[in-house]
């Protein structure tokens, strides 16, 4: 972070940045996650560029002031590009003190350390764990810019007059906690005022009291004598168009929407909730007048096979879980594998094995998807980069599905799924078109006829007459799709049906290199990692090291021209949230000596221990 | 897509005849095996629904029964173990113009499906089920199955089986089948009859078919095929008639002893103390679901023939108020809706 003094404007210094990383804490039940929310629309505004984690416990409700009910909102902004929510905090805001326990150790010495003093009384100190107020501690004021704020105090005192009971009152402190931090980072409060007249248009009382704590916290700041300066982060230079706010989930849904519009073909959506995937549902369910029809089934199993059933009918059928539930679905994903039949499977991936880490991220389901089946079972396996990415990835899986006539998966993450980012928002028209063919001709027609060049077999809507046939789980006969228990026959459709997914390769665009074409070392990521990848990458090159990176949105197949590649470095790192599974893959498939960089903590990388990753490996000159 | 009822065709379907519903397929159950007469009764029975045959679609799961949709000349779909009630809602969902029939057993539907069978019922998908009941495994060959009675010797259960049958008539009713109904492999005429009904019924159609696996449970129905016991047990359910079972000589009747059935002489009762079949009554259905020799009748024919709304109806109204209301989605729209901002 590069910090550049500016002409001081009246008593307080406003000082430039180029970018900030903060992160909002407290109790489930402080509104954490929707005070990162509205700082996030306020720095859009601002025309910062951005990106979210947010982090939040699995419970709905769990017990207050306890160390695992802490929720937690990190951004990043600033006028350049931002491609992590960052690693170390400039400021954090701990509104109780486990959220200062459980967070403390992320803040950088000498960052802005705000803390609601009212909620550190002796229960709340017992509850973190704490024998003794750590705000009483010197070294605390000593190491970190300490602010502490009587926040529900001020809260209280700014709507004395209003006829809220004291728990309705107390609720709106995160506003005041908004409002100061808006101040500091000088954030226009407009659109916060908007979403309030909106949300509580029926509700002038709580509209009243949420526009004056916000903006009693914003003045707070601006005459309060304990902030002697404020930042500002100048608008970045991003593409133009007309952006906005875009999560992974509702980018998924929203890519379907758009596939179905151009395909004309409809879309069967079904699912079964889980977390982080449930939104998906809720999203598609909202808009019923795309013809998109969503089926809440009673359970992953039956997700599965409700989509595979609208499949056979004719529409995409489509299912959404994250890996527990893709792990229930497995024996039904090889039913359209063998019956090829369109089917796209959303997988956002969370922490596990079981159960694990509902609410938290991994990586670890590349295997599962892969080879997460009986038998010989391939699919084709795609993964969205970014929040944003996911629009273009579930547009481009109904596209492959519907052309070769297959399982596609997306490996999704829960930091994608939730985690937002400013979205150039794409002219629909320039999206590649979808053309689904019904077969109708009666002549020549088998069901296990195959397109020379796809290998996908003739798609056939019930209802066309002459055409009746029948498939199903059992080995055909390749042309006829007769029932065959033929030896070589079942050696042929096993190969073939592998030969159809590694076709799969001829839509795959030539590989994007971030850096020089040969080098020291190639960064290999896929996924939610790119942003963490990308600025560990950036930040080695501008160190003046020769490494490259690629992020790969197809994982199987490969791009074709990825053993190429890979041979023009010296090294090959890895980095992923598993234990080593692209990794894996390349060797065996390439027979390089890839190393891999893996963390399982439910979180995303951080940048800085890549960045770290890459020295080790090739020496830093530092 | 269409709202229209199931296999609802513009134009009227041509002249079938039983012959237009076989495949080109060997038929490759056992010699004797019960699952053929169902299936000649089935193939028959298809020109008189004045359905359009490419609108017809047969779904199955896995085991003997789930071989079915090979041996019809309609679109068909042999999928996974207990799995067709979801693939034939999926199917519903995306094509509500086609008329569907799906074929499961009594492993099949009851044991590793029986989740998808109380869904597939409860919401009263628009389909018609064929459950063969054999009361055994036949295709893993021979062991018990959820409908097999308790103590049963199987190879898996040489010492007999511990767990006591469900009953897939009082499954069905209790998951609130509209349309419950039973037949007898053996009786032609009357599976006619009921594979006529249930096909007929707007709303989820079970019809539960006794069928005899002459290998692995030969005769576990004997109790309805042996010509003096079936004479003795047969009850036949005929909406609006009376109870009553039996050889002329010896007339049975089943009455309300206050909320227990019970089996009188029929000549001690008097016509206005008999219980009369009312097929709309589901309370009564299920009283009748659970008779069974040796100590009641055992009842053939519909149980329940009632009406509730249809899941992909309700979806389908749901879809087109929306576009009626707000017009057809358009991508371009949504994704300028709500907060957006220019950048350059």
């Amino acid at each position: 972070m590069s910090e550049t003094a500016a002409p001081a404007t009246g008593a307080k210094t406003r000082r430039e940045l180029d970018r900030a990383v903060i992160r909002f804490a407290g109790d489930s039940g402080d509104g954490m996650q929707l005070t990162g929310e509205q700082f996030t629309t306020e720095s859009a505004w601002a025309g910062n560029d951005l990106a979210t984690l947010p982090n939040f416990p699995a419970e709905i409700r769990a017990p207050a002031g306890t160390l695992f009910g802490v929720s937690s909102f990190q951004l990043q902004f600033g006028s350049q590009r931002v491609y992590t929510p960052g690693d170390r905090l400039d400021c954090l805001v701990a509104m109780n003190p486990a959220a200062l326990k459980v967070h403390l150790r992320d803040l950088k010495p000498g960052g802005l350390l705000i803390v609601n003093t009212a909620a550190y009384d002796k229960r709340n100190l017992d509850k973190a764990g704490y024998s003794a107020n750590p705000l009483d501690d010197p070294a605390l004021a000593e190491r970190y810019r300490l602010h502490k704020v009587d926040m529900s105090g001020l809260t209280h005192e700014a709507i004395k007059d209003l006829p809220l009971n004291a728990k309705e009152k107390d609720r709106t402190k995160n506003f005041f906690a908004l409002g100061l931090v808006s101040w500091i980072y000088t954030r226009p409060l407009e659109p916060t005022l908007d979403w309030i007249g909106k949300k509580f248009a029926k509700n002038p009382q709580f509209a009243e009291a949420n526009t004056r704590v916000l903006k009693a916290g914003h003045a707070y700041g601006e005459t309060a004598e304990i902030f002697s300066e404020h930042y500002e982060i100048e608008a970045a230079e991003m593409p133009a168009g007309v952006y906005r706010a875009m999560t992974g989930n509702r980018a998924l849904a929203w890519g379907l929407l758009a596939a179905a519009e151009r395909s004309k073909v409809p879309i069967v959506y079904g699912a079964y909730p889980i977390t982080p995937a449930s939104s998906i549902l809720e999203e598609l369910a909202m808009h019923k007048r795309f013809r998109i029809r969503t089926i809440q089934a009673e359970d992953e199993i039956a997700a599965a096979t409700a989509a595979i059933g609208a499949s056979f009918g004719g529409a995409i059928g489509v299912t959404g879980s994250s890996g527990p539930g893709i792990a229930l679905k497995g024996e039904a994903i090889g039913l359209a594998v063998t019956a090829e039949l369109p089917l796209v499977i959303f997988d956002i991936q969370r922490g596990g094995p079981s159960t694990g880490l509902p609410t938290k991220t991994e990586q670890a389901d590349l295997m599962q998807a892969m080879y997460g089946r009986n038998s010989e079972s391939p699919a084709v396996v795609l993964a969205p980069a970014t929040p944003g990415d996911c629009f273009y990835v579930a547009y481009e899986a109904v596209r492959i599905a519907a052309k070769y006539m297959c399982p596609v998966f997306v490996l999704s993450d829960g930091f994608l799924a939730n985690g937002s980012e400013p979205w150039l928002i794409p002219d629909p028209d320039t999206l590649p078109p979808i053309d689904v063919q019904f077969r109708t001709e009666k002549e020549g027609f088998f069901p296990y006829l195959r397109d020379p060049a796809t290998l996908s077999r003739p798609w056939v809507r019930p209802g066309t007459p002459g055409l009746e046939h029948r498939i199903g789980g059992i080995e055909k006969q390749d042309v006829t799709g007769n029932i065959s228990y033929d030896p070589d026959n079942h050696d042929h459709m096993v190969r073939t049906r592998a030969e159809k997914v590694r076709r799969v390769a001829q839509e795959i665009p030539p590989t994007t290199i971030n850096g020089p074409a040969t080098g020291d070392l190639l960064v290999v990521g896929w996924g939610g990692t790119y942003g963490s990848i990308t600025a560990a990458v950036e930040r080695a090159q501008a160190a003046g090291r020769s490494v490259a990176s690629i992020h790969l949105r197809h994982l199987n197949p490969l791009p074709p021209d990825l053993g190429h590649i890979l041979r023009e470095y010296r090294k090959v790192l890895v980095p992923e949230i598993n234990s080593g599974q692209l990794v894996r893959v390349l060797r065996a498939e390439y027979l390089v000596d890839a190393v891999g960089f893996n963390r399982v903590r439910g979180l995303p990388l951080a940048s800085e221990e890549i960045f770290e990753a890459i020295n080790q490996l090739i020496g830093s000159t530092a | 897509m269409s709202a229209q009822g199931a296999g609802a065709a513009a134009t009227p379907a041509p002249k079938y005849t039983k012959k237009d519903f076989e495949s080109d397929q060997d038929v490759r159950w056992c010699p004797g095996c019960g699952d053929y007469a169902i299936l000649s009764a089935v193939q028959k029975s298809m020109p008189d629904l004045g359905i359009p045959r490419e609108n017809i679609v047969f779904i199955s799961g896995i085991g003997c029964s789930s071989r079915f949709p090979y041996y019809m000349n309609t679109y068909g779909f042999h999928t996974i173990h207990g799995r067709a009630p979801a693939i034939a809602t999926g199917l519903r969902v995306a094509r509500p113009d086609l008329k569907v029939f799906l074929v499961t057993g009594d492993g099949d539907g009851l044991s590793i499906g029986g989740n998808h069978m109380l869904h597939v019922l409860r919401r009263n998908v628009n389909i018609t089920i064929l459950l063969f009941n054999n009361r055994i495994y036949g295709l893993t060959k021979g062991q018990y199955s959820p409908t097999s009675e308790l103590g049963k010797v199987t190879k898996s259960t040489p010492m007999g089986s511990a767990d006591r049958p469900v009953n897939p008539l009082a499954f069905a009713l209790g998951c609130g089948a509209t349309f419950v109904a039973r037949t007898v492999d053996r009786n032609i005429a009357h599976m006619d009859e009921m594979l006529k009904r249930a096909a007929a019924h707007r709303g989820t159609g079970f019809l539960e078919i006794l069928q005899n696996c002459n290998v692995y449970n030969d005769l576990a129905w004997n109790v309805m095929y042996d010509k003096e016991s079936r004479a003795l047990h047969e009850l036949r359910l005929e909406h609006g008639k009376p109870l009553l079972f039996g050889p002329p000589d010896a007339r049975k009747a089943v009455v309300m002893d206050g909320v227990i059935p019970k089996v009188v002489e029929a000549k001690s009762v008097s016509e206005s103390a008999l219980w009369v079949h009312d097929e709309h009554n589901v309370n009564a259905a299920k009283l009748l679901a659970d008779l069974f020799a040796p100590h009641f009748p055992v009842p053939i024919g519909v149980l329940a023939d009632t009406e509730a709304p249809i899941y992909e109806d309700v979806m389908l109204q749901q879809e087109q108020r929306a576009i009626s209301e707000r017009g057809p989605g358009s991508i371009a729209k949504l994704l300028m809706s709500g907060d957006t901002w220019k950048i350059g």
